[in-house]
């Protein structure tokens, strides 16, 4: 019990996906701007990425490396990972229709977030079992959603803020980017799993 | 050797096969039904996703039509052909409609304005008139590096001698242009219009005169030259209501600068 709590914990505030590994930067800048999309796209991420890496891990230890297939990671794992997409794309765009327009491109582009691909390939090179796998892929999902909800709450903050002309929009957000991933440097070390 | 390459074939061909099988049987248990009239309706469209109608694209400019909720008249692209063609898929009454072309209001070449100073930045309207409002002497026309052509997606602008001006038969009226443009000079015109006023500048005669050839110095001669009530100087620049214009030319013929012209391809 107290291990998971440390590897999700862990994994949100000393290691975090977007903040501290710069993975999925992406979404991260393109989705953050209102909080109901960052939360659907959060959602998905997390979905997406708990999936993926308990299918990546399957396929790995019963595919790849059985037959000595390593090399082949990559392609593999985002072969995995663009068919969960798809099947969430599915999924959402029967039950959750406004969810699935408001995120529009992003959603398909999930594809290519490089922190899904980047979670699948930690689980292996950290030679993880099949729970711990599933679990440090959930709280990388759950790291993805802390980075993107404090982000868009600032954002929308932001929006009424008076801010300089050539400051405005995209170049703002950087710097509060900037200033987040600073402040994440103050986890650093404070433990480890 | 060629082992290692088929069972690499195999592996990664079997996992897909399975991942596309699931993925297949997955579509057709969440199968969402669809409207078939929006793909009728998204057929007839040009499929160009320039968002002229106010769209993120023509499938959600489809599905707003099919659904009754905006006119057939806003594909500027497809022009009277798929506003004739939609108004057969969705039963109702086509409407004639002017073509709307892009025109540049600036005339300012090389030899009618100065350079200020010497740009080496980046080559773009916008980087440029961030510096003191441009290199150019009149601080109110076209910069020459080219934002509209860059976001034109149908080779319809092209650039000589410092000023863009629009090829109108490629014109599709998707207003990328007028929204790249920093200085405001590109507004859409119905085709029919030839008389333009070529100039934005709102300053009055000599600091006109100082800063470009061809500029209005708001005299207010094709004012009182047309008889159609058609032209009007406002806040230091004439304009022409084009409902009103009849392309008399009179307007061309009194203007002191020539900045009233007849626009020609």
């Amino acid at each position: 019990m107290r291990q998971i709590l440390f590897v999700i914990l862990g994994t949100i505030l000393v290691e975090n996906f977007v903040l501290t590994k710069f993975l999925g930067i992406c979404p991260f800048l393109g989705v953050s701007k209102k909080m109901d999309s960052a939360l659907g796209m959060s959602g998905a991420v997390v979905f997406v990425m708990t999936f993926a890496s308990a299918v990546t891990w399957v396929v790995n230890e019963y595919v790849l490396v059985k037959f000595g297939l390593e090399y082949l990671q990559t392609i593999a794992f985002i072969l995995v990972i663009a068919s969960l997409v798809q099947f969430v794309e599915l999924i959402l765009k029967r039950f959750i229709k406004p969810l699935y327009n408001s995120l529009g491109i992003y959603l398909p582009l999930i594809t290519t977030n490089c922190a899904v691909l980047g979670v699948a390939l930690l689980n292996i090179q950290n030679s993880f079992s099949f729970g711990m796998a599933v679990l440090y892929g959930f709280s990388a999902g759950l790291s993805f959603m802390f980075a993107l909800i404090l982000f868009s709450g600032i954002r929308e903050k932001l929006e009424t803020c008076n801010v300089a002309k050539s400051f405005k929009g995209l170049p703002i957000a950087l710097v509060t980017a900037a200033f987040i991933a600073l402040s994440f440097m103050g986890f650093q070390g404070m433990f480890a799993f | 050797m060629l082992q290692s390459i088929l069972t690499a074939i195999a592996a990664i061909g079997i996992i897909g096969l399975l991942f596309g099988v699931a993925l297949s049987i997955a579509s057709k248990v969440f199968a969402v039904k669809t409207d078939p009239k929006i793909e009728e309706v998204r057929g007839v469209l040009p499929g160009a996703n320039c968002g002229a109608c106010g769209y993120a694209g023509c499938d959600q400019y489809a599905e707003a039509v099919a659904k009754g909720d905006a006119l057939i008249t806003l594909c500027t692209v497809g022009g009277q052909k798929v506003i004739n063609d939609l108004s057969v898929v969705m039963c109702v009454e086509a409407e004639e409609t002017t073509r709307q072309v892009a025109r540049v209001l600036c005339r300012g070449t090389f030899e009618k304005t100065e350079k200020e100073y010497a740009y080496t930045g980046i080559k773009t309207c916008t980087a440029v008139n961030a510096m003191y409002n441009g290199d150019s002497s009149c601080s109110f026309g076209c910069l020459g590096l080219g934002d509209c052509v860059n976001a034109c997606e149908y080779n319809a602008i092209n650039i000589s001698e410092g000023v863009a001006f629009i090829v109108e038969q490629n014109c599709v009226a998707c207003k990328k242009c007028v929204a790249a443009c920093p200085k405001n000079i590109i507004v859409m015109v119905p085709v029919t219009a030839r008389v333009t006023v070529a100039c934005r500048n709102t300053d009055l005669g000599k600091k006109v005169m100082d800063a470009c050839k061809v500029g209005c110095i708001a005299c207010k001669k094709c004012e009182k030259a047309c008889q159609f009530d058609a032209i009007k100087v406002n806040n230091g620049l004439a304009v022409i209501d084009y409902d009103k214009c009849t392309n008399c030319e009179d307007c061309v013929k009194v203007c002191p600068t020539k900045t009233i012209n007849i626009f020609v391809q």
